[in-house]
């Protein structure tokens, strides 16, 4: 669709990417979803995907942590380095890699269990701790989360009895209590109020610097304030990639420009 | 004006299946209360301590009760669920994780639909040729296997239904933190389901705990308290098989009580695990 050649951050900011991406075609049985994405992810920046419903903003996403692979009929074609090194690589090993690159979804997704085991849980998973310090690992990942103040009395009580903006702040600690390099946010505010969307924007500002963030929105107010990077993404290509400054106040291509300006989307 | 006798047509048609279907449920309500209201009144004629304390005795001997076929029939149950309930699980557990799209999953649960259909009688005879011919007598664990194949279907279908409500997102946010698929699934998705596969379990408990036929070939019965899980073993529905069929009135009774304790749990189990399936879905 672009001929041009996209400019990858490489040539805006740090040298090495923490993530970057080559070649990425994704197929859904015979549909094929993402064509030839190109991306190079900035570490302990914030990076923002954008673009209209349908185009492969998530698809383009869940390739990173291979989650993808749960389904038989989905197959990705390309190639995916984290620092440097392929994220197919026959020595990676998968669980390790998903430690490493963690997921919040659309709707908050809490385990079925006391808010304590929701974020303990992947600790265990990973670690040999003693209970002592699973306990200041807890505190200090819902610390994280901006949640400890809310729930450290509540901590046995099921994670689903959280309210929804709660829950997903729930979900982002039990995410980077496994101590991750990378947090992929899958629209984490869709499903949630505007005071509860105030403070995890507050905590992405917050967790940038430590994490490396990626996050699809459909909220360009949202992209502007957050992000440091902006991927917009058409029909399965990446149409426009740049400085988060740049994309909105001097975009490019017209099909952004449409779209941030909301001619369509 | 032909309009009008339309609507007149079918306001009478209305009427009729109303009626008809009004009447039909009542008779089987009917039908219902009176094997309720008969199996009560004949049981609990029945009950009294030598029940369910003593041994049955010979016709015509006063007292007896039928202490070793309640014994029997628990322990016959609790066998074939702890064979039949994992068994169940696994299977469950491959058709909706791991076989769901597969042409060895489909064959899977076309079998399963099959096995369920099949009559339980057929099952006795045979476990019957299976582990009562080669062995030449009767046994508890030849009752159990027998109900165990009947329980398998019904856990292993209860088990996918159940697991195939459990969001995708829920398994996709275990496999996100770097869980095992397995781990996922026992500790993420079988705790999300947990009430639902408990009710599925004892809706297959309750459903075997019924069963004759398969006994009649493989557990048999017997006057005795059991010696071992490789001899015939007394339990409740060939009890109730034996002394309703029998000339004397002292076995007959006991044959009522038999049935009004099998009707009693089964229903008490039913009642338990719609309760528990209702929490579920509130
Ligand atoms: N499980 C699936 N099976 C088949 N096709 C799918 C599946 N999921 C997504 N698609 C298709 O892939 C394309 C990209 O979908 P994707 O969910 O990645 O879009 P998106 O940009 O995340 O959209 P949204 O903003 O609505 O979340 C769409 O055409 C969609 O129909
Ligand atoms: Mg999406």
């Amino acid at each position: 669709m672009s001929e041009t050649k996209l400019p990858l951050y490489g040539d805006l900011a740090d040298p090495t990417p923490k993530i970057s991406v080559r070649g990425l075609d994704f197929f859904y049985g015979n549909h094929q979803a993402l064509y030839a994405n190109d991306l190079d992810i900035a570490p302990n920046r914030v990076t923002a995907v954008i673009g209209p419903s349908g185009c492969g903003k998530s698809t383009h996403l869940r390739v990173y942590n291979r989650i993808f692979e749960l389904y038989r009929d989905q197959q990705a074609k390309g190639e995916v380095l984290l620092n440097g090194e392929s994220i197919f690589a026959p020595s990676v090993k998968l669980l390790e890699l998903r430690r490493r690159i963690g997921m919040i979804f659309q709707k908050p997704t809490p385990f079925p269990m006391s808010v304590y085991e929701n974020v303990a849980y992947g600790i265990r998973l990973h670690y040999t701790v003693a209970k002592s310090e699973l306990d200041g690992r807890v505190e200090e990942a819902l610390k994280g989360a901006a949640l400890w103040e809310e729930v450290r009395d509540l901590l046995n009580r099921p994670g689903t009895a959280l309210s929804g903006g709660q829950q997903q702040r729930l979900c982002i600690a039990r995410a980077i209590a496994v101590e991750p390099e990378v947090l992929l946010m899958d629209e984490p505010t869709s499903a949630i109020d505007p005071i509860a969307t105030a403070k995890i924007e507050e905590l992405v500002e917050g967790l940038k610097g430590r994490y490396t963030l990626v996050i699809v929105t459909h909220n360009m107010q949202q992209a502007a304030r957050i992000s440091d990077f902006t991927a917009f993404f058409f029909k399965g290509y990446i149409i426009e990639f740049g400085e988060t400054k740049q994309i909105f106040t001097n975009p490019k291509n017209k099909k952004t420009e449409e779209y941030i300006t909301g001619r369509f989307g | 004006m032909k309009k009008a006798s339309n609507t007149r047509r079918r306001e009478l048609t209305d009427l009729t299946m109303r009626l008809v279907s009004g009447a039909a449920s009542l008779i089987g309500i009917f039908f219902l209360v009176w094997i309720l209201w008969t199996v009560a009144k004949n049981g609990l004629a029945a009950f009294n301590y030598d029940f369910f304390t003593a041994l049955p005795t010979p016709p015509g001997i006063e007292g007896g009760g039928l202490a070793n076929a309640i014994v029997g029939t628990l322990l016959i149950t609790a066998m074939a669920a702890l064979i039949g309930v994992p068994l169940g699980l696994f299977t469950g557990v491959y058709l909706a994780e791991f076989g769901k799209n597969t042409r060895f999953g489909g064959m899977v649960r076309f079998t399963i639909n099959i096995t369920m259909g099949i009559p339980s009688i057929i099952v006795g005879l045979f476990v019957y040729t299976l582990l009562v011919l080669p062995f030449k007598h009767f046994s508890a664990y030849a009752g159990a296997v027998s109900l165990a194949i009947i329980m398998l279907p019904v856990v292993a279908r209860t088990t996918e239904d159940m697991l195939g409500l459990v969001p995708n997102a829920l398994r996709e946010s275990a496999l996100a933190i770097g869980m095992p698929r397995w781990r996922a699934i026992v500790s993420i998705l079988f705790r999300s389901a947990r009430s639902g596969l408990l009710t599925g379990i004892l809706l297959a408990v309750a459903r075997v705990s019924g069963e004759t036929a398969p006994l009649l070939f493989t557990a048999m019965n017997s006057p005795y308290w059991m010696k071992g899980l490789a001899e015939p073993t007394a339990n409740l529905t060939v009890t109730i098989f034996n002394y309703a069929m029998s000339p004397f009135d002292d076995w007959k009774t006991l044959a009522w009580g038999a049935s009004l304790l099998i009707m009693v749990t089964v229903l008490g189990v039913n009642l338990f695990a719609r309760t528990l399936l209702r929490e579920k879905t509130r």
